[in-house]
């Protein structure tokens, strides 16, 4: 149990998706200008992480992984080289059954998320916490761990900036460093603050 | 607009990164040490331009309704063959890339071109454009990465540059640099620059101070 709180601690603060690791900025700078979409986006990747990150774990552990095909007969395939076209695959398919399931049941949430979703296939924080895991070796259960501390940590990290930023529209900025140049130096002072999680383990 | 403009633009007026927010997160995260970014960008830059290539010649085959995922499937395909490559060839660096390799798939700059131009032009343009805005991205990454590595380290492609303080030498690597944070300072720092030089790239305010009404036009007579 330890170790799974520490590793969800290690996600959300230290290894920060958005702030140690750049992953899905594109999206975390493009999306922060309001807190409500910020908090909007932020769920949307946190469901998804955690529903792709295990779902990941499994087509690794069960086709492409050396040997995984033995049931089928193929006892030495390796298909490890085929990994970053099923992920990506897995990623679009499971958002695209997501909307569809929210869209018929859950339609409230639906409307509320609606236009993030397509937008996370392509945020680089979903494909790059798969491709961690895979690095580190988690089992099943560390992958839904790991891909739900991921998921809060950034969406931490972007309503943080959103809130940033709606106070920042009154101050007065330096002519050219407006809007892009001086968000990019808020988020640099926010990853200094993060760092300070450092060494923090349970 | 010519094949040299196609080219060159861009590199500055139009950069990926520092105009059009795209493809950040690989820019941020590799650039602490110039011999990496250096693979980073040729990677790129060979995947963007292939990708146009290939998307834009089967640009009249793709129905509308399922391009993203064609797209996708043409850039995963390609970015699997650099990463096969890599790790044949110089599996030291391969290491260090680590999963950022894998996320050239989801870097917005290819999926972007492919999307925007690729499917509306023919194939050499579309090629065209790919380099060139492998190179803008390029552009960026090695100015990033230049000041991280000889001012954080004291070396450039890891030839030593500036003697450390601590082999005998006099410089004081900034330690600072090296951490992500520095990062974002810097693309912050070069985004104001090249605004500072161009200056229609600048952005409206969303708010504008309204000018002080009191103190000049109503109360002048006193």
């Amino acid at each position: 149990m330890e170790h799974y709180l520490s590793l969800l601690v290690r996600s959300i603060f230290i290894e920060n998706m958005a702030l140690a690791f750049f992953l899905g900025m594109c999206t975390f700078i493009a999306i922060s200008k309001k807190i409500q979409a910020a908090i909007g986006l932020g769920i949307a990747v946190i469901v998804v992480l955690t529903l792709t990150v295990p779902l990941n774990y499994l087509i690794l552990e069960h086709v492409l992984s050396e040997g995984a095909l033995a049931w089928a007969g193929f006892e030495d395939v390796d298909l490890t080289f085929l990994g970053l076209l099923s992920y990506i695959g897995v990623i679009a398919a499971s958002v695209q059954i997501l909307e569809m399931f929210l869209d018929k049941y859950v339609p409230a949430l639906y409307s509320a998320l609606g236009v993030f979703l397509p937008l996370i296939t392509v945020n680089c924080a979903i494909l790059g916490a798969s491709l961690f895991m895979v690095e580190r070796d988690y089992n099943l259960s560390e992958s839904v761990v790991y891909g739900l501390g991921s998921g809060i940590g950034w969406a931490l990290a972007i309503t943080a900036l959103a809130g940033l930023r709606e106070k920042m529209k009154y101050s007065d900025i330096p002519e050219g460093l407006e809007g892009l140049g001086i968000t990019f130096i808020t988020v640099g002072l926010m990853s200094l603050g993060f760092m300070s999680f450092g060494g923090i383990d349970l | 607009m010519s094949m040299k403009e196609t080219l060159t633009n861009p590199i500055f007026n139009n950069n990926p990164i520092a105009l059009q927010i795209l493809g950040i997160c690989s820019a941020l995260a590799v650039t602490s040490s110039m011999q990496v970014s250096f693979v980073m960008c040729i990677a790129l830059t060979t995947v963007c331009a292939f990708s146009n290539l290939f998307v834009s010649l089967i640009r009249n085959h793709i129905p509308n309704s399922v391009r993203i995922i064609v797209q996708m499937t043409i850039i995963a395909s390609l970015v699997i063959v650099v990463d096969q490559v890599l790790k044949a060839f110089s599996y030291e660096i391969s290491k260090q890339l680590s999963v950022f390799v894998g996320l050239i798939i989801t870097n917005c700059i290819v999926m972007g071109r492919a999307e925007a131009f690729a499917m509306k032009y023919p194939p050499l343009p579309s090629f065209i454009d790919g380099l060139g805005n492998g190179l803008g991205y390029s552009f960026v990454l090695m100015a990033v990465a230049f000041v991280r590595e000889l001012f954080g380290a004291g070396k450039m492609f890891g030839v030593e540059i500036l003697p450390l303080a601590t082999d005998g030498g006099w410089y004081i690597p900034n330690g600072l640099l090296l951490l992500p944070p520095s990062a974002f300072f810097l693309i912050g720092l070069l985004i104001w620059a090249i605004r500072a030089w161009k200056k229609d790239q600048v952005e409206a305010p969303d708010f504008k101070m309204a000018p002080n009404t009191v103190g000049s036009g109503s109360h002048s007579h006193s």
